[in-house]
């Protein structure tokens, strides 16, 4: 129940958030399909919803601004403003690097496919899994969760490195495949600083509930 | 755990936090407790308003008083320098220490006591007479001047030291009832000022006043810590923010949390002190 018009402005501010991030996870998977079932009408359609996705970005800012000039939160209020207010502008970078990898798919659906993509999509998985998690953990206040989503980058860290030396030996073995192969290799960067995100918005999550600086702490 | 034994926790827990605010604070030297209170409780007749108060006050530091209204944090301001004692009916338990000397001893000299703990109300209260005489009127009464000029560089100073005198000084013989109610607390504050003390008590000082006297007097109150000790009871919260370096959470009479501002404002250690600085109470 809504005590305070607080409340009701932070509950509208939670509600944008997760729809933001709704939009970032499901821009990542379409990009991603569209490399894998090499469609390119799908990745235009990802690049046309970014406007979507930075104007609700533009609307949290904007309601974040509003709720500190006039309602002036404190204390557990503050920290979630707080954590709003920045987690925002993360999860329009993700969608960013959605549609970069939407556009690689468009010039990579262009030329024969170099090989079987096995490791992208479960790198994908992998970050569009954490994504999800991480919001989850957000909303429920949940620390410990958060915690545990930090850890799981790793396994996406790894996928990432075996990728970069596959993707190496390809190159070094057959230099006619180098621009393809850098393409492959930029899309498996974006997949892996789209975790790096994510574990940022746990370390916000982290902050928001024992206001606690995660960050930089290895 | 009862009351008494989480506030001796809490404040063994502080120690760190303390340390660490003295550092930050280079501008001061000193940060030891001016005002030690232990175990205070204060009865109205048979009703107690408050309950086991035990808080030491640092010096030359701001200390904000928050609560809900009837929380008791006025009645405990005033035991500090006991203006409780004009009321009938009134007791006390427990020791209030200044600077190692305890307040409630029979042989308290009241009226140096009140020197060295001055107080300024919520609503301003001058004098009719002019504004000279409203700040020289207690350095007269102590005795304090050794000739008239030594009267008027006292004045000054304690209307100087209130960021007052540029508006004042060409109409010192004005009626002090002529200054607006920003200027009127701005000159309580002086006459508070001019008679030297060490601790100055606010009781909501700010509350009648517009944003730019409620501005003033909060800039008049960081420039004070330099050479008092300050402590303020407000209703906002802002205002506390702000302006002091601690804060301590008054509920039923009960002291329920004092913490450095920043940790009341960011992270307070308790729910209820959480519940009533973000609006959640009730």
């Amino acid at each position: 129940m809504e005590h305070r018009l607080l409340d009701k402005q932070l509950n509208t501010l939670r509600d944008k958030l997760l729809l933001l991030g709704g939009e970032a996870e499901t821009a990542l998977q379409r990009a991603m399909r569209a490399l894998m079932n090499r469609d390119s009408e799908l990745a235009r359609e990802v690049l046309k919803n970014d406007d979507t996705i930075d104007s609700l970005e533009l609307e949290i800012d904007r309601l974040s601004v509003d709720v500190f000039a006039l309602q002036q939160p404190a204390a557990r209020d503050l920290r979630f403003v707080i954590s709003v207010a920045k987690i925002t502008p993360i999860l329009e970078r993700i969608a960013d690097h959605a549609c970069n990898i939407a556009r690689a798919a468009i010039e990579l659906n262009d030329e024969p496919q170099l090989k079987n993509y096995v490791d992208l999509p479960q790198m994908e998985v992998h970050a569009s899994r954490m994504l999800r998690e991480a919001l989850d953990a957000f909303t429920t206040y949940n620390a410990d969760q958060a915690r545990q989503i930090i850890l799981q980058d790793e396994a996406i860290d790894e996928i990432y490195h075996r990728v970069f030396a596959d993707l190496i030996e390809i190159m070094i073995d057959n230099p006619q495949t180098t621009n393809r192969a850098a393409r492959l290799l930029f899309v498996a960067k974006h997949i892996e600083r789209i975790g790096d995100y994510v574990k940022d918005i746990c370390e916000l999550t982290v902050y928001m509930k024992e206001a606690a600086f995660i960050k930089h702490s290895n | 755990m009862n009351f008494e034994t989480q506030v001796a926790t809490r404040e063994k827990q502080q120690v760190p936090a303390i340390e660490l605010q003295a550092q930050s604070n280079s501008s001061v030297n000193s940060h030891e407790s001016k005002i030690s209170v232990r175990d205070l409780n204060f009865f109205y007749g048979k009703a107690q308003a408050l309950y086991q108060i035990s808080l030491e006050i640092p010096e030359r530091e701001v200390m904000a008083f928050i609560g809900p209204s009837g929380c008791g944090k006025s009645t405990f301001l005033r035991t500090l320098n006991r203006m409780n004692d004009t009321i009938p009916g009134t007791k006390v338990e427990g020791t209030v220490e200044i600077d190692g000397d305890s307040i409630y001893q029979p042989n308290t000299d009241v009226v140096s006591l009140r020197r060295k703990v001055g107080m300024v109300f919520q609503k301003s209260n001058p004098f009719p007479k002019s504004i000279f005489e409203n700040v020289a009127y207690g350095i007269r009464i102590n005795k304090m001047a050794r000739s008239k000029a030594d009267l008027e560089a006292r004045v000054e100073k304690a209307i100087s030291n209130a960021a007052l005198w540029n508006e004042v000084k060409d109409r010192l013989n004005a009626s002090a009832l002529s200054l607006s109610g920003g200027q009127q607390q701005r000159l309580c504050i002086a006459r508070a000022l001019a008679v030297e003390p060490e601790v100055v008590l606010m009781d909501e000082p700010a509350s009648a006043l517009d944003p730019i006297a409620t501005q003033k007097i909060e800039e008049l109150i960081v420039e004070l810590k330099k050479n008092y000790t300050i402590v303020i009871v407000t209703h906002n919260m802002q205002q506390a923010a702000r302006v002091s370096d601690k804060t301590a959470f008054f509920l039923l009479g009960k002291l329920i949390e004092v913490n450095p501002t920043k940790k009341i404002f960011e992270n307070p250690d308790e729910k209820t002190t959480e519940d009533y600085i973000t609006g959640r109470f009730g």
